[in-house]
């Protein structure tokens, strides 16, 4: 009979810590993902762990990094950004064709003014005006590679003086033995991570996303902050555009083409909800870089390229999936 | 009150439904524990218990959303294992949900066969057959609308009616109603009350939820009560007065709000003048003082909630003006009504009031960011000060201040609202439905903080349906009445009928002095 009045709370406790650890499983998922796919590829490639190869992707990564550091703002906000593909393109053939023009200092500032003014734009039409924001950055995204091609008239730009040039610093410089794209990735990041997790205008932002209506009615001023969130993705996309171009010294018209689904991917991989007030900077960094290993582990082991298209949509199938899964459980688990 | 069904006898018969020894546990919480139920056909049998109690809970593994951990569920002396509502539904067994689950865009015979329409070969819909079946149900339910009506187009009660008409589509054994009276007002009730004595007579038997003591002594024949997942006991709604039921419920007598009303007024807060938002409401002029509740009564629709809407900045108004403290305010956002002293509970709290999926503390800092932080990083170490404050001083039950207000019973998350707008240290406190949905121990806490905020220089605005919560609240009353206000009376000097007069466009000629 002891026996039996012991073995009930045992079971309860032995129920209690699985559930625990399941939610500590599910909380750290895309971490322990990332470091499984990191074992798995390292088997088939001796090449994949070395410092040169992991430092190559990250580097790679960083400027989708970038870019997605600012989606994820505006998405936390509840809104989309599909635009950031062609506003790459027009921000990098312009600080690389006005280069030669009229000089770096003043072609980078013309470029993060007018880049701005891009997602001014948007942040007005969505933030003031109310409109839906996949409409209008899906026209954003389309009108802009119009204006590319009518500033370039078709041409592929290039700087001249390729060595000589202090502009090259973005792409190609390093800082303390570490490449400067990763740096700007990193300090991005970490500035914005603090910035949504620590003041007040993070936490209007996740309670603009995660109810708009009672953020209304608690006197945040919802259009400033949906506004505001353009502005930011707009700044990232010049900072890209800054890197692309430097380290390229050259554009082609449509360079930031299909960047607008490789920094989605990176964001719902990371498992930032599309449905706005909730995720984080930190689980886009981790999901852009297993993005990143992933598809270099795949040409390591030989694939071609366009494989890794195929991975990706399968990779974020499964990542949607989860997440909703993981929700459905939650759901199961509120009581009232 | 109206028709009294004085003193329903216990209905003598075998049950038609039993729970026996149902336990349901989450994750880390026993929801239910070892609790027993039954409903004998014909008849209406409460379940009361305050918010959290685990009455939903039980609902829900009745009606096969949750499956029990323990126990069993006989159902006409057979034995049942619900897998899943449909499962559930198809035995007999309907839930009425407390949030109404209807398709806005269709018509009424649509959404109550929703689901389930009668087809003809090749997966057709038989439209014939909708349209007779459910003017059959209809029939029944004696109400005022055609099955080809669109339901966005019905008023909250008739929609009411179109969810019970989807309940009897299954031919019910038992009907489960979650709170059905939560967003009705006083005189759309009785057609609901019509309704489930027209099922009990049919032989069906009624699972009734209410916070509402009058309902339910006045339809139940017998009351069940759940406190923190237990079952404390049945009686017969003949046999008890609404004092032994809260004991049950809470444990302990209520404390019930025996405050005085607040009595010293000051200078003039808030002045409304011939306040205008086209063909919503129209010339509303009223004041509120300093340390004085005004309790404004009208029915859902009479534009109560639109006008304080409108002193708080969230609509335009289209002629008049609004004074706070001597001056023309108007305000033209709700960012700049806060920044001036203005605080607004809203009417609904889960779309309006909350962010359900932010934790406790972050609700409760939203409208004062800026007292919290310094040089716009927040400081945590002030917002716990904050939640910790409000925490203790309005007794909210949290595990912790990072649940998820989500989780949270109604009660509960009101009093998030209340402090979270108590710490904008506002002039004007507007609350709309302040007690909707909540159990009887906070909702008279939360009277007793309104009276005491008041006294303590508050001018505060309460908007309700309930009649009990005005008269026990105001200093003043103003009655509105599609769009207008009709009348103003003193607080303690006024009858139920003159209320009920005003609010319903009958008195308009009567309060002319």
């Amino acid at each position: 009979m002891a026996s039996a009045e012991q073995s009930k709370p045992r079971l309860l406790t032995g129920k209690l810590s699985k559930a625990g650890m399941l939610s500590f499983l599910s909380a750290q998922g895309i971490l322990i993902f990332f470091l499984l796919s990191m074992f798995v590829f390292s088997f088939f490639s001796e090449q994949f762990l070395s410092q040169s190869n992991i430092m190559t992707v990250v580097r790679q990564a960083s400027i989708i990094g970038i870019i997605a550091v600012g989606v994820t703002v505006v998405i936390i906000g509840g809104n989309l950004d599909l635009s950031v593909g062609s506003m790459l393109s027009f921000s990098t053939v312009l600080v690389v064709d006005l280069h030669d023009k009229i000089g770096p200092t003043n072609a980078i500032l013309l470029m993060f003014v007018l880049t701005l003014m891009i997602g001014a734009v948007n942040g007005f039409l969505i933030g003031f005006l109310r409109l839906n924001s996949l409409i209008v950055t899906l026209a954003m995204l389309s009108a802009i590679q119009g204006f590319v091609l009518i500033y370039s008239g078709g041409q592929n730009v290039d700087i001249a003086d390729q060595q000589g040039t202090w502009f090259a610093f973005f792409g190609r410089g390093y800082v303390g033995g570490i490449a400067v794209p990763i740096l700007m990735f990193g300090l991005l990041a970490i500035v914005m991570q603090v910035v949504m997790s620590y003041t007040g205008y993070g936490r209007r932002i996740f309670a603009v996303g995660g109810n708009p209506m009672a953020a209304v009615y608690s006197g945040i001023r919802k259009n400033w902050c949906v506004f505001s969130t353009y502005l930011i993705s707009a700044f990232c996309v010049a900072c890209a555009a800054l890197v692309l171009g430097s380290r390229v010294m050259g554009s082609q018209n449509n360079v930031g083409q299909g960047y607008e689904l490789l920094v989605l991917a990176g964001i719902i991989l990371g498992g930032t909800s599309l449905l706005g007030g909730a995720g984080s900077i930190w689980k886009t960094v981790i999901g852009v870089l297993i993005l990143g290993f992933i598809q270099n582990g795949l040409l390591l082991m030989g694939y071609p390229y366009y494989i890794q298209w195929i991975v990706t949509w399968v990779i974020i199938i499964l990542a949607v999936w989860l997440d909703l899964a993981n929700k459905r459980k939650r759901l199961f688990t509120t009581h009232s | 009150m109206n028709a009294p069904n004085q003193s329903r006898q216990p209905i003598d018969a075998a049950p038609i439904l039993e729970l026996k020894g149902i336990t349901k546990r989450f994750p880390g919480v026993v929801a239910l524990n070892n609790v027993d139920f039954d409903v004998r056909p014909g008849e209406v049998h409460a379940l009361l218990g305050e918010n959290g109690a685990g009455k939903s809970t039980l609902m829900k593994v009745l009606a096969g959303k949750h499956q029990a951990n323990e126990g069993k569920i006989t159902l006409g002396g057979e034995e049942m294992a619900f897998e899943n509502p449909k499962h559930a539904k198809r035995a007999g067994v309907v839930l009425i949900h407390q949030e109404q689950s209807l398709v806005p865009e269709m018509t009424v015979a649509e959404n109550i066969f929703l689901g389930s329409l009668p087809r003809k070969p090749f997966n057709r819909v038989d439209w014939r057959k909708l349209r007779e079946d459910t003017n059959k149900i209809l029939e029944t339910l004696k109400c005022g609308f055609q099955h080809d009506d669109l339901v966005g187009s019905l008023s909250i009660a008739k929609k009411q009616m179109v969810e019970i008409g989807r309940a009897l589509a299954f031919t019910p054994r038992v009907v489960v109603f979650d709170e059905p009276t939560a967003s009705l007002t006083d005189h759309e009730k009785p057609v609901l009350y019509d309704v489930i004595n027209s099922l009990c007579e049919q032989g069906v038997g009624i699972v009734y939820i209410s916070h509402r003591m009058d309902e339910i002594f006045h339809l139940s024949h017998r009351i069940s009560v759940l406190r923190d997942g237990e079952y404390t006991g049945t009686v017969n709604t003949a046999d008890t007065n609404e004092d032994e039921i809260t004991r049950m419920m809470i444990g302990r007598s209520l404390e019930l709000d025996h405050a005085s009303k607040p009595s010293d007024f000051g200078n003039n807060l808030l002045e409304v003048r011939n306040l205008s938002v086209k063909r919503v409401f129209e010339n509303v002029s009223f004041n509120v003082r300093k340390g004085e509740i005004v309790g404004m009564y009208g029915l859902v629709g009479a534009g109560r909630s639109e006008v304080a809407e409108t002193i708080f900045g969230l609509r335009t108004p289209s002629a008049g003006e609004v004074i706070l403290d001597g001056e023309v305010v108007n305000f033209r956002s709700a960012h700049d009504a806060v920044a001036s002293g203005v605080a607004l509970v809203p009417e609904d709290r889960k779309d309006q009031g909350l962010i359900l999926g932010m934790n406790c503390r972050d609700n409760m800092t939203l409208a004062s960011l800026s007292s919290v932080s310094s040089m716009g990083f927040m400081t945590s170490s002030k917002e716990r000060e904050v939640y910790d404050k409000y925490h203790q001083a309005m007794k909210i039950k949290t595990p912790s201040w990072r649940q998820k207000v989500g989780n949270l019973s109604g009660g509960n998350q009101q009093k998030i609202v209340i402090g979270k707008w108590l710490h904008t240290h506002p002039k004007l406190l507007i609350l709309d439905e302040p007690t909707r949905g909540i159990d009887v121990g906070s909702k008279s806490e939360i009277h007793t903080l309104v009276k005491d905020l008041a006294k303590s220089g508050y001018a505060v605005l309460v908007i309700s349906s309930e009649m009990p919560e005005v008269l026990g609240l105001s200093n003043r009353i103003i009655a509105m009445y599609d769009g207008r206000v009709t009348a103003e009376f003193d607080g303690d000097n006024v009858s139920e009928d003159e209320l009920v007069q005003a609010i319903t466009g009958m008195g308009r000629q009567a309060q002319a002095s």
